[in-house]
């Protein structure tokens, strides 16, 4: 490390973008050139240029044609954040025929400009940032990328219509895909759907046609009730361990005749299919569509196995395929890259005391309803109450449960304005009822939604702007004397300006969608990031919506948070289509910034290896030393900093570059003058 | 921007845009009316609102736009029965009964009576624990009911009497030992009260 | 025993002497010691705030800096009262997060020598203290006389699950504790639906039309579903509902004669307890007829007594019935104080 320049070893140069006057209009961007070439010529810089936008093909060919004609071998560019560039001036340098890592970004705008005022004061620190930039890129070697081959295979995890899609792109194309599905069929939510807005598509009949399609696809290895336990790997070659649940039922000899359903004489609430308004046997498949129409029995709530008694599955098996001594089994799978379509869960309605969901008889929640409107659902298709038999005459729907509020969820969930506009319709479809909406706003933006919402009001849907303040059974005289027994919906229509009271036969609650329960496990698991809500967060909200930060790891549909059918079947062709990419290429070369251990200081003492967020760090018992799996390592620098032996260093952040670039921070004081050494310290090497 | 149209008479228009702000201060810690999205939840909530003037959601879309005066002279926030049910159904957070409370406040440092007997129900009360630490129904029902209330005194005489007699009410007020103590503190909290 | 620092309130030794003369009946039952703290003063009820809030809030603070310098083991200071304990638990939870306004409390109280540490005391209602630290099923291992047979709904009123400043509900609006305690009790438990509206307050003062129509919506509820009698955790509630009920039927041309009682007063009841020790009999509405359809007898009334004794009220309205439903409900966690 210099304290004094001993002669300069390299030709660097430097770069200063105006960023328009996102830079410039704090950053005196001309004073910090000139002073860059006046007072760092000792560090090796031999030019100083600024540009209005050095990212521009102009900015670029700045520096290509520096390096060609001046033959520079170090390259600094003070710009903006490396997250937004470091890619475009590392790719100029390659044009130019210059090693890109040669080539060092320093930000003077996210951290200088963006956040002071001074101007004095910014200019200095400026100048500052660009000192250490010198000072660290002299200390730079050229690097070669990392290359990992990819494998052909590909693991979906999730069986709904973002999975599917995802895994029929893949297998089309001709490679093979793991899917798999925790339930005992694919479908997701969509199977339990009625009809899909704005279309009013029956939602099992455009979905059964592609989940046959998986089922019967040569490149589809389908794992259902079945959960992926571990994942362990990095890009390219990742190995999935596979629990399989013990279906009781031997999928080779069923034949999917529905038999044992028939016979079994226990009967539970589905919880799951039917949303808890309709029953399923202990031996069942969840509907008739199933993929694959392999049944499941249901362990804790079979007779046999509580009490040793029944069996009459196995009786009447004409396959003898049932099983009562099947084990939970593994697999491990080896694949290349890893689809999260995971989905969602419903918000849990009865956390909303004042709508009565639990304790009132008549109110129901959005998939309850999608049940009871499906002709295939508990009630064939007819809009009745909780008594099964009476059908309602007015029906209130209250938007934004659970959604849009602090005390719940602060996000919007997207579907639930339309699909509680769906649900006006269908009310319409099946019944005379009158119904009324209850809506804080009508978000409708997607293709036809707006004029959905008009075919609705031509309907006679009565819109009322006002959240629903409480469902109640209890009356108040005099007016309300002939409603016992119904609900009262007590709303403020805030557009008249008046509370009422509106009297209803039952009420549907447009209940929002959050992660499922385990997404922060699922995302430990995956090595992936959910935010606070649970959603899987994706690498870029804007421009890369279905990767995330961990490479070979993409996510698609729900889990990223609440979206309609198009946008999930979108998000997993999108997937599909980044994986093919890879899988086209054969191999992928990976960031050489990574942490290396140097073996004969490592006292094996493994601190590092838990600091590792990445898992990426092993142990050699035998040796009694650690090393780095260059592929899975991101180089984010924890184990470089942590270990007390500086056996750990970093390619392209060794412990060298990172003092050379403090020290070059510190050469220049607030004021923006060189800093002058203390006069005991000089001569002394640092 | 305009501003909503004048009255002919030439009296200046009921505009204050730092009426928002006047009333946030009045509130302790954050009231988040800010976050107001107008929701007509607590509008919806209030079991009192069928005698409001506003109910709470438009008064807070008033205070928003300015009104101050329409606001200060509304009955809204004396109808107030400090239930809650709106604050904690709120989406937004938003603590609307201190945003009432508040309201009040102002209203009655400025004399504004609406017409209801609140603020003088209030200020009866308030003078008997000022007196003598403790509050004192007796007192308190009688000058309140026959000011306000006198046709309603022949109906609840009976269960007043039935009051005395069961030892539910006491003719005379109890005392706490330092009344002077206890009107140190409320003089001088009166007193931080109109400091800015 | 547990020792509590008590703040009665003023209702206690004024309209609410049921419940004084009930809790200190049952308090030492229930292992309940109340160390009342040494010259409290009122807590300005909704008044102070209205009009003058420093004044409010030193009013109260004036109360929290005694209780802290009573001399006792315990820190927690307990009030019956409903609108007591919320105006103690709000001043409290302000002074700890609004540093600017426990400056301006502290400096009104040392005008009187006091000062109060916010946060060195914690504030709980006492129904809140019975649910859970007593619980119960210890309360229902005291029951020598149960209830049964006595129809009652749960009235909490507004301001115990309300706002809750120290989290202490899972359940705001339709907890199901006091339906818990009841059914320890022995009595037979109505799904009361308005067992947290709110009784009016002083609406009922202020402004009859408004204040009177909430009792009646209770009342109203209350006979709709068969109730024998309310019970009640607040004396505001209890007020309202007894003082006024014959105003309300006036008004509206209603024959309610529902009697309303503190729960304590039926605590103390079901520990085989004397009615007239446990202040009943003293209530306007008199429970008489009610507590002798399970054999319990209540002294006479004193003088003035607008109910016509023994005579019944007309037959309540028998809720609609319910043939059980075909679909299934979902299943509400019963331990979480959210089930039936």
């Amino acid at each position: 490390m210099n304290t004094q320049p001993v002669g300069p070893r390299e030709k660097v140069g430097v770069y200063i973008c105006h960023c328009g006057s996102n830079i410039a209009g704090t950053v005196d961007v001309e004073a910090v050139r000139d002073w860059a070439a006046e007072n760092l010529a000792g560090h090796g810089v031999v030019i100083a240029r600024d540009n209005k936008f050095m990212c521009s093909s102009t900015g670029q060919e700045l520096i290509e044609k520096d390096i060609e004609e001046l033959g520079l071998s170090r390259v600094v560019v003070a710009a903006c954040s490396p997250h937004m560039h470091e890619k475009t001036f590392r790719g100029a340098c390659a044009r130019a025929g210059l090693n890109p890592y040669l080539c060092e970004l320093v930000s003077i705008r996210e951290q200088v400009s963006w956040v002071h005022s001074d101007k004095a004061a910014a200019t200095a620190k400026a100048k500052a940032v660009v000192a250490g930039g010198v000072f660290r890129v002299e200390e730079h070697a050229p690097l070669e990328p990392i290359r990992v081959p990819i494998n052909p295979a590909t693991l979906v995890v999730g069986g709904g219509i973002a999975g599917i899609t995802a895994a029929l792109e893949l297998a089309d194309a001709g490679f093979p895909v793991h899917m798999v599905e925790r339930e005992p069929s694919i479908g997701g939510h969509m199977a339990m759907f009625d009809k899909t807005f704005p279309t009013l598509d029956c939602a099992a009949c455009i979905l059964t046609p592609k989940m046959n399609e998986v089922g019967m696809h040569p490149n589809v290895t389908l794992h259902t009730w079945s959960e992926v336990t571990d994942l362990s790997g990095y890009v390219g070659s990742f190995t999935a361990t596979i629990k399989h649940r013990a279906r009781y039922i031997n999928a080779d000899l069923c034949t999917g005749c529905g038999i044992c359903q028939e016979k079994c004489p226990v009967k539970v609430v589905d919880q799951v299919y039917e949303a808890g308004i309709g029953y399923r046997k202990s031996a069942y498949m969840p509907f008739p569509q199933a993929v694959p129409k392999v049944p499941v029995i249901d362990g804790p709530n079979c007779t046999y196995f509580s009490k040793g008694t029944c069996k009459a599955c196995e009786k009447f098996c004409p396959t003898g395929a049932i099983d009562f001594t099947q084990q939970d089994d593994e697999v491990k799978v080896e694949v290349g890259n890893v689809v999260l379509a995971t989905g969602f869960e419903l918000f849990d309605s009865r956390r909303v005391e004042q709508y009565g969901y639990g304790r009132l008889p008549n109110v129901f929640t959005s998939l309850e309803f999608e049940r009871m409107s499906n002709a295939a659902g508990p009630t064939n298709g007819r809009i009745v109450l909780r008594d099964g038999v009476t059908e309602p005459k007015s029906v209130g729907i209250i938007h934004c449960v659970g959604s849009r509020d602090r005390n719940y969820n602060s996000f919007c969930s997207a579907i639930c304005c339309m699909q509680s506009l769906k649900f006006a319709h269908l009310i319409g479809e099946h019944t005379d009822a009158t119904v009324h909406n209850f809506y804080i706003d009508v978000r409708a933006p997607g293709k036809a939604f707006d004029e959905f919402y008009q075919r609705v009001l031509e309907e006679g849907t009565i819109f009322v702007r006002g959240r629903v303040a409480e469902v109640t059974d209890a009356l108040r005289l005099p007016d309300e004397a002939d409603q016992d027994g119904r609900l009262i919906v007590q709303v403020e229509d805030s557009l008249a300006g008046m509370q009422r009271r509106i009297p209803v036969d039952m009420v549907i609650l447009s209940a929002g969608l959050e992660p499922p329960h385990d997404a922060k496990e699922t995302a430990h698991r995956f090595g992936i990031s959910c935010s606070s809500d649970g959603w899987v967060i994706e690498r870029h909200p804007k421009l890369d919506p279905v990767a995330t930060m961990t490479d070979g790891i993409f996510a698609a549909g729900c889990a990223l948070g609440p979206r309609d059918i198009p946008s999930s079947v979108a998000n997993g062709a999108a997937a599909a289509a980044r994986i093919l990419g890879r899988i086209q290429q054969k191999e992928m070369s990976l960031e050489p910034v990574r942490a290396s251990v140097d073996e004969s200081r490592c006292s094996g003492c493994r601190i590092c290896n838990d600091l590792c967020p990445y898992n990426a760090i092993l142990f050699h018992e035998d040796q009694m030393v650690s090393e780095v799996n260059a592929a899975l390592c991101q180089g984010c620098g924890t184990c470089v900093a942590a270990c007390p032996a500086g056996a750990m260093s970093g390619t392209g952040f060794s412990d060298a570059q990172v003092m050379a670039q403090i020290e070059g921070l510190l050469s220049v004081t607030a004021t923006g003058e060189p800093r002058v050494p203390h006069p005991l310290l000089e001569g002394v090497p640092a | 921007m305009t501003e909503p149209a004048q009255v002919l008479d030439g009296s200046p228009p009921d505009v204050d845009h730092d009426f928002i702000h006047e009333v946030m201060a009045a509130v302790p810690g954050d009231s988040r009316l800010q976050m107001c999205i107008q929701c007509g939840t607590c509008g919806g909530s209030c079991p009192s609102a069928a005698d409001m003037d506003h109910t709470p959601r438009h008064l807070f879309a008033m205070v928003r736009a300015g009104a101050r005066d329409k606001v200060l002279r509304s009955n809204t926030p004396w109808m107030c029965v400090s239930c809650y049910y709106c604050s904690v159904r709120c989406p937004q957070e938003v603590h609307i009964p201190d945003v009432m409370y508040g309201l009040k406040s102002i209203a009655a440092r400025e004399g504004r009576s609406p017409s209801s007997a609140a603020p003088d129900f209030s200020r009866t009360f308030m003078s008997a624990v000022h007196r003598f630490g403790r509050s004192y129904e007796m007192g308190l029902v009688a000058r309140h009911y026959l000011r306000h209330f006198p046709l309603r005194i022949p109906g609840m005489a009976p269960a007043g009497m039935g009051m005395l007699a069961s030892g539910r009410m006491d003719i005379r007020p109890h005392r706490i030992r330092d009344v002077k103590g206890l009107q140190a503190i409320l003089a001088k909290a009166k007193e931080l009260e109109t400091l800015p | 025993m547990k020792e509590f620092l008590y703040y009665p309130g003023c209702s206690m030794s004024g309209t609410a002497k049921g419940y004084n003369d009930s809790l200190e009946a049952i308090a030492g039952p229930l292992g309940i010691d109340l160390h009342e703290v040494n010259d409290w003063s009122c807590c300005g009820a909704s008044e102070y705030f209205s009009i003058g809030p420093l004044r409010g809030y030193a009013l109260v603070a004036r109360n929290l800096a005694i209780a802290e310098r009573e001399p006792s083991e315990s820190r927690t200071l307990v009030a019956p009262c409903s609108l007591c304990y919320v105006n103690l638990a709000k001043t409290n939870k302000y002074v700890r997060t609004d540093t600017a306004l426990a400056g301006k409390v502290n400096e009104a109280l040392g005008a009187a020598g006091l000062s109060y540490t916010p946060g060195s005391v914690e504030v709980r209602h006492l129904f809140e203290i019975v649910i859970h630290d007593v619980g119960a099923d210890a309360v229902r291992e005291k029951v020598v006389r149960p209830l049964r047979g006595l129809k009652i709904a749960p009235y909490l009123g507004c301001l115990v699950t309300r706002p809750d400043p120290e989290k202490r509900w899972k359940a705001k609006e339709h907890p199901r504790e006091f339906d818990r305690l009841l059914e320890a009790l022995g009595a037979e438990v109505i799904d009361y639906p308005l067992r947290t509206d709110c009784c009016g307050g002083h609406l009922s003062q202020i402004s009859p039309g408004m204040g009177l129509e909430m009792i009646r919506r209770l009342l109203d509820s209350a006979e709709r579903r068969g109730a024998d009698l309310l019970a009640t955790i607040c004396p505001m509630c209890q007020m309202n509902i007894d003082l006024y009920q014959a105003e309300v039927n006036r008004r509206f041309k209603t024959d309610f004669k529902i009697p309303i009682l503190f729960f304590t007063q039926l605590v103390g009841l079901a520990f085989g307890m004397d009615a007239k020790s446990l202040g009943i009999g003293s209530e306007v509405i008199s429970s008489r007829h009610a507590l002798a359809k399970i054999g319990i007898e209540v002294p006479e009334p004193p003088e003035g007594e607008p109910v016509a004794a023994g005579a019944p009220a007309e037959k309540p309205r028998a809720p609609r019935a319910r043939k059980g439903p075909e679909l299934p409900m979902p299943h509400m966690p019963k331990d979480e104080g959210v089930g039936p």
